[in-house]
């Protein structure tokens, strides 16, 4: 009752603003997501100016990973499109192998872990080392949950939610997708440029 | 615009836990706020009587104590572990849960819908989620009291090593296991909360309702939720890192440090990051507690002045700009940390531009009242009482900001007198303005106004007279969070200050028993309010005494002006509400029909230096725009 009440309230604002309030909620906290990131980049910048820093070489893994989200993102947005199409079987198709390619990104982080471990850099000792587990850490578990929402996304093609009619809901999982791949590139520019 | 909602709200029966537990209507979430945010300040001022007891008689012995408190008070002695526990609590209960989220909690969620026209947030169901978590982060906080090593003792910024080294102080222990796990709910909390806040005022405001036509109150919520939303996540980031410190060995803010001779197995960390991390935080978070108070401030002022805000713009204006700026000044919480001098002179200054924004907006109080044809309400009382706070409290962050004279001053009492006039005091009097003033609109009631005279005056008195001495104290470089003073020669000579002060301290918290008596009889027994009782343009007002969901039988009011219009020459009443259009003033009054300018339209120049010259004055807030 409460949200056709306020709908009642949103009509006039459409004319202002074509963004749905719940778009514009999920942007702001997009916002705050990468402000956590931008705590840990900065400090890490501050650590690592201070010193007693031990340098070594990004293992080739998170490259891998990086291919991974970037693929990810096309068939996510390839999802999008077919669903605005009213193409349900390509939404399907589009959001599975999104969904699968999420978990390939996370299977291949855990690889660069045991590449890290494989050259002697462990989540304890030197914070070099440690800040990469953190950073990309943090990151996969944003990631794991974008990966939910792909689920819930794929299960709601099947009940005839996401249509083009009903685009709000893949349309901010793909905004938070396109977010975390960005955010991931973002990060691995950053470790690549600092080691 | 379809009005065929009109009828939603008063439909079904509403079960007792809908209503009152897990309610999404934004009335109840903000009385839940409040109240939860007045149990927390009870108990904080509790923990900062007992240690006001130790300071003010550190030689006396209090049998009740060991009675009270077990093991913590011994033979009716203050443990000095548990003092450290308790400044600590004190700090993080005020600061975080009483004045961010108590203060932002209760109003901005009861009054952004309620001001800018809207049925309710634009994710009722975020709101109540924030407002659970947050409980649940309260009670986490008030359960880390009771456990057997103590609560958190590493004062309310949590430095390491204290935080980090679990076996540091009895309470590194479980105490700051619980404190992190509670913040980080309060976090999350406080995130959800200033999303809705700001996703509301920017996405749904009514017909008409035009930023510039945004009452202050809003403004303030506005970039204090921009704030949030911005610092917050790096306050979590240094808990991460803090927590992997903790439990995992990692060395982000620990290095090889000697402990009892032996070296910690740590390798390369530094604490130092950790209070960049803090502060980059923690400087926001002060005007995160501070800004909604004069938000409030505005709003009370301009009420009961009768008179229009003072520079609109530049009020406007100073809070974006002390938003942007406290971004950037940091570092002033760390000049005597060792850091470049350079960097330091940079703080510096940017610490001090603070300063203008700040005294833009005090002249704005002060120019608002003068002349004004004032009402001395509770309310009113207590928002000037803000304005005399935040005067006293801020000159002396300029002294402060001098990073040359903070090597002295800092941590001493000096600081201590600084945060809490500015700080604690005047954004617990914008809080308490705000009870007083919107009331009637929670609860439909009168609060006893000669009730409200007596806790303002000896709160009044009670701050300056615990406060102010203790800038004395600073400048002769007595330091703060220590146990006690006896056992140094040169500040002797303050025992009987401190002893003045906590007896002070004693009676302006029973003071606050007026408030609380006033506040919960009045519930029942207080006078009916009427619907508009302070004469107010905002449109709260226009909604019914009996507080109804979507907050409008009708449709919801179309707004035609701004929200200051008190006093206007000519017109009928001396206040016109926001919901009245032009064509049913008075012909005097109607703006001209060819400039829809704003309501108070800029002054013709003749000349190209007149315009600058007004549009500079303008900027200050000089010419009413
Ligand atoms: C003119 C504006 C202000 C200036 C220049 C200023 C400057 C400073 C400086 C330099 C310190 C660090 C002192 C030290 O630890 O050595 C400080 C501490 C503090 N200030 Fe301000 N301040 C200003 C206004 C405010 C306001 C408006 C608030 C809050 C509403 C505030 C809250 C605090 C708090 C809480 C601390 C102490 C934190 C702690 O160490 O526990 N200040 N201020
Ligand atoms: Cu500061």
């Amino acid at each position: 009752m409460m949200e056709a009440a306020m709908q009642g309230n949103m009509a006039p604002v459409k004319k202002r603003q074509k963004l749905h309030p719940k778009e514009f909620l999920m942007w702001v906290f997009l916002v705050s997501v990468f402000m956590i990131f931008a705590g840990f980049t900065s400090g890490y910048i501050v650590r690592r100016a201070d010193g007693n820093w031990v340098e070594f070489v990004l293992p080739v893994g998170f490259l891998y990973s990086t291919i991974l989200v970037v693929l990810s993102s096309i068939s996510a947005q390839w999802a999008l499109i077919q669903a605005r199409k009213d193409n349900l079987d390509r939404v399907k198709v589009g959001v599975g192998i999104t969904a699968l390619l999420g978990i390939a990104f996370i299977l291949a982080q855990l690889n660069a872990f045991n590449q890290l471990v494989e050259i002697g850099m462990f989540l304890v000792g030197n914070p070099s080392g440690s800040f990469v587990y953190i950073i990309t850490g943090i990151h996969a578990l944003h990631l794991v949950s974008a990966i939910i929402v792909m689920f819930v996304i794929f299960a709601n093609v099947f009940r005839y939610r996401v249509h083009s009619k009903n685009l709000l809901g893949i349309r901010l999982g793909t905004i938070y997708w396109h977010f975390l791949g960005i955010l991931w590139i973002y990060l691995y520019i950053f470790l690549l440029i600092m080691n | 615009m379809s009005h065929n909602h009109e009828h939603h709200h008063d439909h079904h029966q509403e079960s007792f836990i809908s209503k009152y537990i897990f309610s999404m209507d934004h009335k109840m979430i903000a009385k839940q706020y409040l109240i939860t945010g007045m149990i927390m300040a009870v108990v904080a001022a509790l923990l900062s009587l007992l240690f006001r007891l130790q300071l003010g008689w550190p030689e006396d012995t209090f049998p009740w104590l060991e009675s009270l408190l077990g093991d913590w008070g011994k033979g009716g002695r203050l443990d000095p572990n548990f003092y450290l526990a308790l400044v600590t609590m004190h700090g993080t209960l005020m600061v975080f849960f009483v004045l961010t989220a108590g203060l932002s909690g209760t109003f901005s969620n009861l009054l952004i819908p309620f001001q800018i026209g809207a049925r309710d947030m634009a994710s009722p169901f975020m709101n109540m989620l924030s407002y659970w978590l947050f409980f649940l982060s309260s009670v986490i906080m008030l359960v880390s009291l009771f456990v057997e090593s103590g609560p958190a003792a590493a004062g309310w910024t949590i430095y390491p090593p204290l935080s980090a080294l679990p076996q540091a102080v009895p309470g590194s222990g479980l105490g700051m296991t619980l404190w992190l796990i509670s913040m980080t709910l309060f976090i999350a909390s406080s995130l959800m909360g200033s999303l809705n806040y700001i996703t509301t005022i920017l996405n749904m405001r009514t017909v008409g309702m035009k930023m510039t036509r945004m009452p202050l109150t809003i403004w303030s919520f506005l970039t204090t939720s921009i704030l949030g939303v911005l610092s917050f996540p790096v306050l979590l980031a240094a808990a991460v890192l803090l927590i992997f410190d903790r439990s995992f060995g990692t060395s982000f803010y620990l290095s090889d440090i000697f402990i009892a001779g032996e070296a910690l197995n740590r390798q390369g960390g530094s604490p130092i990051l950790f209070q960049h991390l803090f502060w980059f935080l923690g400087h926001p978070e002060v005007y995160i507690v501070l800004m909604p108070a004069l938000g409030i401030t505005s709003e009370v002022i301009a009420t009961n002045a009768r008179k229009p805000i003072f520079g609109y713009r530049a009020m406007v204006g100073s809070l974006l700009g002390i938003s942007f700026l406290s971004f950037i000044v940091w570092g002033h919480h760390m000049f005597v940390t060792g850091m470049n001098p350079f960097l330091g002179n940079v703080f510096m200054i940017l610490t001090l531009v603070i300063a203008v924004p700040s005294a833009v907006k005090t002249f704005n109080y002060l120019a608002t009242l003068w002349k004004g044809n004032i009402r001395f309400t509770p309310a009113m009382l207590f928002a000037i009482g803000l304005v005399s706070l935040f005067i006293s409290g801020g000159l002396t962050g300029i002294y402060l900001g001098n990073a040359a004279l903070d090597i002295n001053l800092h941590d001493t009492y000096f600081v201590v007198a600084h945060f809490h006039l500015v700080m604690g005091s005047a954004s617990m009097f914008g809080m308490l303005a705000g009870v007083y003033h919107w009331y009637p609109k929670m609860f439909g009631k009168l609060m006893n106004e000669k009730l409200g005279y007596l806790h303002f005056w000896l709160t009044f008195a009670a701050v300056y007279l615990v406060f102010f001495p203790m800038h004395f104290m600073g400048l002769d470089g007595v330091p703060r969070r220590y146990y006690n003073f006896t056992g140094f020669e040169y500040m002797s000579e303050w025992m009987d200050l401190n002893r003045f002060i906590s007896v002070s301290a004693i009676l302006g918290s029973a003071a606050q028993l007026i408030f609380i008596w006033n506040f919960f009889y009045s519930i029942r027994k207080g006078k009916d309010a009427p619907q508009n009782p302070w004469n107010s343009n905002t449109l709260e007002w226009t909604t019914p005494v009996e507080r109804i969901h979507g907050n409008w039988p009708g449709e919801i009011p179309h707004v035609h002006r701004w929200p200051y219009d008190y006093s206007v020459p000519g017109a009928p009443q001396d206040f016109i509400p926001q919901t009245v259009k032009d064509d049913d003033l008075p012909e005097t009054l109607r703006a001209p029909k060819v400039a829809p300018a704003p309501e108070h339209a800029t002054a013709e120049a003749s000349t190209t230096e007149t315009l600058l010259f007004s549009r500079f004055l303008n900027l200050f807030g000089l010419k009413r725009a």
